[in-house]
C-alpha cells in the first residue's frame, strides 16, 4: 500500500514537474519579445523595462528564472493578460469554476440518468428496451459533442425558440461573482429578481449540460448495463432466487452494490473527459469558462493567459486522473487496469 | 420559418419531424410509448424529461428585461474613449453613449448643430472661433467618482489640449496616439484654446479650415471632465481615465468583461430629455452567425453588422427589422508603397488591372453596394461622377508586371481584415476571389489574418504587403475621405493603410481646404483624383449601404451615417 502510495507520489510529482518546466520553456519559444511573452505587458519605457526585468530575473541565470517562475506560481502572482491587462489569476479564477459547475451539471445528469437506465436495461436484457436502450446509448456515444451542440441550437434555439443560446445568464441580471457557480452566487447575491434569474440560468444551462451530458451518460448506461448483468449471472445470485427472493430484493440487497463498485472508478475517470468535452461546448455555447477563454486567448495572441490557461488546465486533469487511479488501486488491488476497461 | 443558409449545420429535421409546439412533441412521444407497448418506466423517464425542458421554455425574464437593451456588438473597444481609437468598435460603445461633443450632427440632413456649445461665432478671416457653453450639464456620478461641479470651460480646454498639447500631463497616457486629430493634422490646425469665461471658449487657427467645424462634430472630439482628470492624476493613476470613463453623455459607464459585455447604466441628469431604456448591455459576440441567431433567439435586441447573406432572412422574418441608409464609406485594396515592388505604380496599376471588380461586388457585397470609382461615394456633394476607372485586363496586367520585371511566382501577402464591415462584410472571401485572379497573371497571394486589434496595430507599423479594408467616414465632408487615407501625416497616425507620401496630393487637399466654396473646392478634388488614378496607391472597390437589424419591440433605433451607433432614445416597448 505504501509501495502503491509512493510510485502513485512520485509519478504525480514528476509529470508536475515536467508540465512546469515545459510551461517555464514556452515564452522562449512564442514569437515576440520575451518579457512581453512573460509578463504581459509592453514597456514603454527603458526604465519599466528594467523594473520588469528584475522582477523576472531575465538577466539572471535560467535556473534563477525557473525558481522565479515557481516562487511566482505559488504565490499567485502569475502576471496579467497581455490583451487586458487584469492578473491572470483573477481571470482564470472567474472562468474556471464555470467550466466545473458546467462538468457537475453533466456528471449529475450521466449519474442519475445513465445508472438507473443502465440497471433498467441490464436487468430485462435482451428485450425491446434494452435493445432501444442499448441502441440510443450507441448512438448518443458516437455523436460528436460539437455538433451535438450545434444541432441543440437549431432545433431548440432556432426553430422552436424555447432557450437561449449562448452564456450561463441573461446579462440584464447583475450576479457579482464570489464562488463562480451562477446558482450559489445568485442565492448570494440577494438579488430582488432572484427567482427569475434562477430559472434564467436554468434554461441557459440545459443545453449545454445536455450537449456534453449525452455522450457520458450513454457511457454510463453501457458500463452499468454490462456489469448488472455480469453481476446476475454469478452464483449467489442463483442462489438467491431459488431461495425465493423477489427480483427487487435480490436488486437491493445483492446485485446494486455488487455492480456498481467495480465500474465507479470508471465513471470517475470520465470527468477529465467530460472536462475536455465542457471546454469545447463552452466555445458554441459562448459559456464563460476556461475553454472558451484559452480560444481566445489564443485568437488574441495572449501568449501569457496561453501559458498559464494550459498550465491550470493541464494541472487539473492531471491531478484528478492520478487521484483517482491511486484511489481505485488502493481500494481494489486485485485488478490491474486492463481488466477494468471492457464496455 | 428559415434558418440563414449559412449556419454551419444541416439542419437535423430529418431526425425529427418537430412540430412548432412542445404539447404536441409529448403528444407524439406518450402515442408513440403506448403503441408499441415498450417498457413504461423508459417511457415515463423520456417523457418527464421532454416535459421539463419544454416547462423550462416559459420564461419570467420578459418582465423584468423591458428595461433593458441588448446590442450585441462585435468586439472588444481598445479604450473608453475615442480620442485614441478611430475604430468604430470603440466609438461604438463610447462616442455616443459616454460623451457628448461641443457640437452635433443632425443625423438626417448631417448638418452642424449645437451640442455642449449652445451657440458659436465664427470671425470673418475664419481663424477664431468663440463657443457659448451650456450650462447645468452634468458629469457622471458613479462609484469612482463624484463629480462636485457641472460641465464648463476647464472641460474643454482640458479634453482638446489632451490630444493637441505633446507636454500637456495626460498627452501620453494609454499610449499617446490620437490617430484621427493626427490623420487630419489637427494639432498643426490649432493655435490656442482659450478660456474666455467659465462658459465661453476661444478657439484660434493658424490657417483657415472649411472643415473645422465638422471635426468638432465628429465622435472623436469627446467632452472629457477635467476634474476627473485632476483627481486621477493626484491619485498617480491617470491611465484609468480611459477604461473607467467619465462624461455627460446619456449612460454610464458600469462593468466591462473583456470578451463577454459591457454594462452601462442611463445617466439620470443627462441635459437633453431623452427617453429610453435604464440598461444598456452590449454582449460582445465576434461570429456574425452567432450575432444573428441571437437576434432570433431575442438574447439581442439590435446586432452590429450583419451579414450581407443574412439580410434576406431579416426581411423575410416578421419579428426583425431591417434598417438602410447608404453609407459614407468607402472599401478598398491599400498597397504598401513604402515596400518595393509595390512602390511602383505600375506595378499596382497591374494588380488593380488583373482583379474583376465586378465579380467582388457581385460576391462579396452581394448586390448591396455600389462600384467604388473614386474615394468619396455619391451621397457626397464632391463625388465625380466621370473620374477614370482601370478596367478588368489581365493581358495588360501581365504586361505591365513584365516590364516592372515581376517574374512569374511573385508572391505578395494580403491582410484580410477579420470583422466584417459595411464597407467589406468579408474580407476572407475578396482575398480569396483576388488570389484566384493574381493567380492567372503569375502572382502567388498569401492571405493573412489576425484578431483585429493585433491587426491594426501590425498595420500601423507598415509590416503588410498589402490589406483588404475600408474606411467609415465620420463627416460628409470629403476632406474626411482624402486626408486621412492618403496624406502623409496620416502615415504615422495609422489610417494611411498605404503608406503612401505625395507632396503634390498633400498640397493640394490642403488647398481644398482653405476655400469655402464648394464648386471650387469640387474642382480641387477633381485634380486629387486624376492623380489617385495615375498612381493608384490603393484600389477602390464599393460604396456599401449601411444595415441595422433590429427586432419588431425596439423603438426609437436610426442609423447614424455620421459615426457611432447611439442608444439615447432607444427602448422596448412590449
Amino acid at each position: 500500500m505504501i509501495k502503491l502510495f509512493i510510485r502513485y507520489i512520485n509519478l504525480m510529482v514528476l509529470t508536475i514537474f515536467a508540465l512546469l518546466v515545459l510551461s517555464f520553456i514556452l515564452p522562449f519559444l512564442f514569437p515576440g519579445d520575451l518579457l512581453t511573452n512573460i509578463s504581459g505587458i509592453t514597456p514603454e519605457t527603458a526604465e519599466q523595462r528594467k523594473v520588469l526585468e528584475q522582477a523576472f530575473m531575465l538577466n539572471e541565470n535560467i535556473f534563477a528564472q525557473f525558481q522565479m517562475y515557481i516562487e511566482n506560481l505559488l504565490s499567485g502572482n502569475w502576471g496579467v493578460s497581455s490583451s487586458s491587462q487584469i492578473s491572470l489569476f483573477e481571470e482564470i479564477s472567474s472562468a474556471f469554476p464555470a467550466t466545473l459547475e458546467l462538468v457537475f451539471y453533466a456528471l449529475l445528469v450521466a449519474t442519475f440518468v445513465g445508472i438507473p437506465v443502465g440497471f433498467l436495461a441490464g436487468l430485462r436484457h435482451h428485450n425491446l428496451a434494452d435493445f432501444s436502450v442499448v441502441t440510443f446509448s450507441i448512438v448518443g456515444y458516437s455523436f460528436p459533442v460539437f455538433w451535438l451542440a450545434l444541432v441543440f441550437i437549431t432545433l431548440f434555439c432556432l426553430q422552436l425558440e424555447w432557450l437561449p443560446i449562448s452564456g450561463r445568464i441573461d446579462l440584464l441580471f447583475e450576479i457579482e461573482h464570489v464562488t463562480g457557480f451562477i446558482f450559489i452566487d445568485i442565492f448570494l447575491s440577494g438579488l430582488e429578481e432572484s427567482k427569475a434569474a434562477f430559472k434564467d440560468a436554468v434554461r441557459h444551462a440545459i443545453l449545454p449540460t445536455l450537449s456534453i451530458s449525452i455522450v457520458t451518460t450513454a457511457l454510463f448506461v453501457r458500463f452499468t448495463r454490462r456489469s448488472i448483468m455480469d453481476v446476475m449471472e454469478k452464483g449467489y445470485i442463483v442462489a438467491a432466487k431459488s431461495r425465493g427472493f423477489t427480483q427487487w430484493q435480490i436488486f437491493r440487497k445483492h446485485s446494486f452494490k455488487n455492480a456498481l463498485v467495480p465500474i465507479l472508478p470508471i465513471l470517475a475517470l470520465q470527468i477529465s473527459t467530460l472536462f475536455t468535452n465542457a471546454m469545447i461546448v463552452e466555445t458554441i455555447f459562448s459559456w464563460p469558462g476556461i475553454g472558451n477563454w484559452l480560444i481566445q486567448a489564443i485568437y488574441q495572441q495572449d501568449y501569457p493567459a496561453i501559458r498559464a490557461g494550459m498550465l491550470v488546465v493541464a494541472l487539473f486533469v492531471l491531478t484528478l486522473t492520478i487521484t483517482i487511479e491511486f484511489i481505485t488501486r488502493a481500494i481494489d488491488t486485485t485488478k490491474d487496469e486492463t481488466a477494468r476497461a471492457a464496455v | 420559418m428559415k434558418i440563414p443558409s449559412h449556419f454551419n449545420v444541416q439542419a437535423p429535421f430529418f431526425l425529427l419531424q418537430v412540430n412548432h409546439s412542445a404539447m404536441k412533441f409529448i403528444g407524439l412521444l406518450k402515442h408513440a410509448c403506448f403503441a408499441t407497448q415498450t417498457n413504461s418506466k423508459l417511457c415515463v423517464l423520456l417523457l418527464s424529461i421532454t416535459a421539463l425542458l419544454s416547462l423550462s421554455a416559459c420564461s419570467d425574464v420578459e418582465q423584468s428585461s423591458k428595461r433593458a437593451i441588448t446590442y450585441c456588438s462585435e468586439s472588444n473597444p481598445a479604450f473608453f474613449n475615442p480620442q485614441l481609437d478611430t475604430s468604430s468598435t470603440t466609438a461604438d460603445a463610447s462616442a455616443h453613449q459616454l460623451y457628448d461633443r461641443l457640437l452635433e450632427f443632425n443625423p438626417i440632413n448631417g448638418r452642424i448643430e449645437p451640442g455642449l456649445a449652445s451657440s458659436w461665432l465664427v470671425s470673418d478671416d475664419g481663424l477664431t472661433y468663440t463657443f457659448q457653453l451650456r450650462r447645468k450639464v452634468a458629469f457622471h456620478h458613479t462609484k469612482y467618482f463624484k463629480p462636485t461641479r457641472t460641465f464648463n470651460a476647464d472641460d474643454v480646454v482640458f479634453s482638446i489640449n489632451r490630444w493637441r498639447v505633446a507636454s500637456h500631463p495626460y498627452h501620453k497616457v494609454n499610449g499617446g496616439s490620437y490617430p484621427y486629430f493626427e490623420s487630419l493634422g489637427l494639432q498643426q490646425t490649432i493655435k490656442d484654446v482659450k478660456r474666455i469665461n467659465g462658459y465661453r471658449i476661444e478657439i484660434t487657427l493658424y490657417k483657415s479650415d472649411s472643415s473645422f467645424l465638422a471635426n468638432l462634430a465628429t465622435d472623436f472630439a469627446v467632452i472629457l471632465s477635467g476634474e476627473y482628470a485632476a483627481q486621477l492624476l493626484n491619485e498617480g493613476k491617470p491611465s484609468r481615465i480611459d477604461f473607467f470613463p467619465i462624461g455627460t453623455g446619456p449612460f454610464k459607464f458600469s462593468h466591462f468583461k473583456q470578451n463577454h459585455y459591457i454594462r452601462y447604466i442611463r445617466h439620470a441628469d443627462y441635459f437633453l430629455p431623452t427617453e429610453g431604456t435604464q440598461h444598456l448591455i452590449f454582449d460582445i459576440t465576434p461570429k456574425s452567425s452567432l450575432r444573428m441567431a441571437k437576434l432570433i433567439t431575442g438574447e439581442c435586441d439590435a446586432v452590429a453588422f450583419p451579414s450581407q447573406s443574412d439580410l434576406g432572412v431579416i426581411t423575410e422574418r416578421d419579428d426583425l427589422t431591417l434598417l438602410e441608409k447608404p453609407g459614407l464609406n468607402i472599401g478598398f485594396w491599400a498597397f504598401n508603397t513604402s515596400k518595393a515592388p509595390l512602390d511602383d505604380p505600375n506595378v499596382r496599376r497591374a494588380l488593380v488591372l488583373a482583379v474583376d471588380k465586378t465579380t467582388l461586388l457581385d460576391a462579396v457585397y452581394l448586390g448591396q453596394a455600389t462600384r467604388a470609382k473614386g474615394l468619396v461615394p455619391s451621397a457626397s456633394w464632391a463625388y465625380q461622377g466621370d473620374a477614370k476607372e482601370l478596367g478588368y485586363n489581365p493581358v495588360k496586367a501581365r504586361e505591365l508586371l513584365d516590364e516592372a520585371g515581376i517574374p512569374y511566382n511573385f508572391s505578395l501577402d494580403v491582410w484580410a481584415m477579420p470583422v466584417q464591415r459595411a464597407y467589406n462584410p468579408n474580407a476572407m472571401k475578396m482575398a480569396q476571389l483576388i488570389k484566384s485572379y493574381l493567380n492567372e497573371v503569375g502572382v502567388t497571394l498569401n492571405i493573412v489574418s489576425y484578431d483585429w486589434n493585433i491587426f491594426r496595430e501590425n498595420l500601423r507599423l507598415g509590416i503588410h504587403d498589402s490589406v483588404l479594408i475600408g474606411w467609415n467616414a465620420d463627416n460628409g465632408d470629403p476632406d474626411n475621405f482624402y486626408r486621412p487615407l492618403l496624406t502623409c501625416d496620416a502615415i504615422p497616425s495609422g489610417t494611411n493603410r498605404a503608406m503612401w507620401c505625395n507632396k503634390q496630393y498633400d498640397s493640394l487637399i490642403q488647398s481644398a481646404l482653405l476655400i469655402d466654396d464648394f464648386e471650387q473646392r469640387k474642382q480641387i478634388y477633381k485634380k486629387a483624383n486624376a492623380l489617385l488614378f495615375e498612381q493608384m496607391p490603393l484600389m477602390p472597390i464599393a460604396h456599401a449601404y449601411q444595415y441595422q437589424a433590429i427586432r419588431n419591440n425596439v423603438k426609437g433605433m436610426e442609423i447614424n451615417p455620421f459615426g457611432g451607433i447611439r442608444f439615447d432614445n432607444v427602448e422596448r416597448v412590449p
